[in-house]
């Protein structure tokens, strides 16, 4: 209170100055996502002349078009079930190895750990990558988008900071009750560190989506198409989509889809699971990146 | 206490045994990988063994200098982009010293939502947006003509002199959100002693933040300048692969495209598993240097 009576007018003047610039940043960040969905579900035709604010004599015949097309719907579940086990695993794996490294009396604890820290900063390169995967038979396999990521030297460093913060003293007397090695990590370090899992999750969810290169230079099947390798193609030929699409979609004559409406129709579908689930996982964003900042 | 001692012993080695495997993947996964830098030393075929390549030694190595104007090319581009991201890095630091004057917390955090959610998709996504409004049939052309003036002829997408800071504007969008919250991290941890004491000394608003906000998240921009240094040649493939067509290419070419359009498009095997492996190991000296710069200067080392 006292400070807003103390204010300036040059202080009020960057206030305002201050509130309009962030609104506008807000904007430019947001409006094309908005502008995709709305031409998404406009009129290919009024849309083609140009919309701004709100969808024009909405429809949703785009999404069904795709819908029925089949690639676009496969290829969605396959990002999907890659994401969900990917992340499980991930996340599970990385932070037992990241507890097993908290572990002082563990023998060569330090040499793992900096051979851990190390493989952050070395880049065999294309060429070797795509040999080495080749090698161990995963071109062609739906295991090449799960297998390589599991363990993350950079997630390990964030959540070996984070339980190192947890009282020893749970797991000690868990230890002198006879309980495992499994059962202490599953009982009582997992549900502990429930907020640096769940930031990692978070991340490891949305890398894994938006991975696309392992799809791209080593995955041929069809089947094993993610989303994001499909919007790309389709970006590049739109027009033969939108051909097939009106096509099957012959029979109805009023159903109209243009290759832009495509496109976007495409677009809003890949990006709809990062923008549901966004919102309530954003809190979490800063208390990781200050647990990175410890140590990045 | 011999019990105890024996407990631990054998702690030692249990602990160490369930590491084992992990160990092993990440030799699998991060280590196994850098042998095929001797590729580079030999013809490669998809088709042949290693002991069935034909050793070429060092001549890939002169290869380089036979393609030097590519090479030359390739290289400025690069450097163009990655001096082009440090110049701007200030950006995400004075634009959270200004959101942090924004008393609202419910608009501040809408604003941190807001401009922190292009950090969330791919560079695929990005290209799709930026094709809608950038496009000659987009929305900043019918814009222009809705306004009534001229339209170029040529989009953003394929101007070539526009090329890079068309690209450094895109990162920019991407990053910024992402950027800041490093620095409202920072801003959090700075001692609020500080801003009462300079209060009491008659500083203003500006003054704080002058005084006191802007030197608390020095030493957190340092680090990153230093680190995005040690990446001087890594601008990534993924953004320069999608906005990748004939009318830039001459611009937009960085060396990971270049390793990618050696390998994959060229089909020059040996050469591409070369240039990647001189990207690495320079970065390596970089990272190293800029590192061993802020253990002397800082007493801090980044890694």
């Amino acid at each position: 209170m006292n400070l807003q009576q103390k204010s300036s007018i040059p202080e009020r003047l960057f206030d305002g100055f201050n509130y309009f610039f962030m609104a506008l940043l807000s904007l430019v960040c947001l409006y094309p996502f908005y502008y995709v969905l709305i031409y998404s579900i406009s009129d290919p035709r009024l849309a083609a002349k140009g919309i701004y604010l709100w969808p024009e004599h909405f429809t949703l015949s785009s999404y069904t078009q795709i819908l029925k097309l089949g690639t676009v719907p496969h290829a969605f579940l396959v990002s999907t079930e890659k994401t969900v086990i990917f992340t499980a695993l991930c996340v599970y794996f990385s932070t037992m190895f990241a507890y097993l490294l908290t572990k002082r009396e563990m023998l060569y604890r330090k040499l793992i750990y900096r051979f851990i820290v190390a493989s952050m900063y070395l880049n065999a390169g294309l060429i070797p990558w795509y040999i080495t995967m080749r090698t161990y038979g995963l071109k062609d396999n739906f295991l090449l988008y799960i297998i390589p990521g599991v363990i993350n030297a950079f997630y390990i460093i964030l959540i070996k900071t984070y339980i190192e913060q947890i009282p020893s003293s749970l797991e000690e007397s868990a230890q002198m009750d006879g309980a495992g090695f499994l059962t202490i990590y599953n009982r009582i370090i997992l549900p502990l560190s429930k907020p640096i899992v769940a930031t990692i999750a978070v991340y490891a969810a949305v890398g894994c989506w938006n991975n696309w290169m392992d799809n791209y230079f080593l995955v041929n099947d069809p089947k094993l198409q993610t989303i994001q390798l499909i919007l790309y193609n389709y970006l590049n030929q739109a027009t033969s989509l939108a051909q097939s699409a009106a096509q099957e979609a012959g029979s109805t004559m009023r159903v109209r889809v243009s290759p832009e409406t495509i496109k976007m129709t495409i677009t809003v579908i890949s990006v709809l699971p990062i923008v549901l689930v966004y919102p309530f996982l954003q809190r979490n964003f800063i208390k990781g990146i200050m647990l990175g900042a410890v140590k990045g | 206490m011999i019990t105890d001692q024996k407990r631990i012993s054998r702690q030692r080695y249990k602990y160490f045994l369930i590491s084992l495997p992990f160990v092993v993947f990440v030799l699998a996964f991060s280590y196994i990988p850098l042998f095929g830098w001797v590729y580079s030393f030999f013809n490669y075929s998809p088709a042949l063994r290693l002991s069935q390549m034909q050793f070429v030694g060092w001549d890939k190595f002169a290869q380089i200098y036979a393609e030097r104007t590519e090479v030359y090319r390739v290289l400025k581009n690069t450097l163009a982009m990655s001096f082009l991201t440090i110049l701007t890095a200030p950006l995400p630091m004075i634009i959270a010293m200004f959101l942090n004057e924004i008393r609202q917390s419910r608009f501040r955090k809408w604003i941190q939502t807001t401009t922190t959610l292009p950090h969330f998709i791919s560079w695929i996504v990005v290209f799709s947006l930026a094709f809608s409004i950038f496009s000659s049939g987009g929305l900043y052309n019918s814009l222009l003509q809705l306004f009534h003036l001229d339209v170029p002829m040529i989009g953003l997408l394929g101007n070539n002199a526009a090329t890079w800071f068309f690209q450094l504007g895109l990162g920019i969008w991407k990053s910024l959100g992402w950027g800041m919250i490093i620095y409202i991290a920072a801003i959090a941890g700075i001692d609020s002693e500080l801003y009462e004491a300079a209060r009491i000394d008659g500083a203003g608003k500006f003054g704080l933040m002058r005084h006191i906000t802007l030197p608390g998240l020095a030493p957190t921009f340092f680090v990153l300048l230093l680190l995005s240094v040690s990446n001087l040649l890594n601008n990534g493939f993924d953004q320069y692969f999608v906005f990748y067509n004939s009318m830039v290419a001459d611009k937009i070419e960085v060396l990971d495209f270049y390793v990618y359009k050696m390998a994959w498009l060229v089909n020059d095997y040996s050469y591409a598993t070369l240039l990647g492996m001189l990207k690495s190991v320079l970065s390596l000296i970089l990272l190293f240097s800029v590192n061993y710069l802020s253990k002397k200067t800082r007493g801090e080392s980044l890694i």
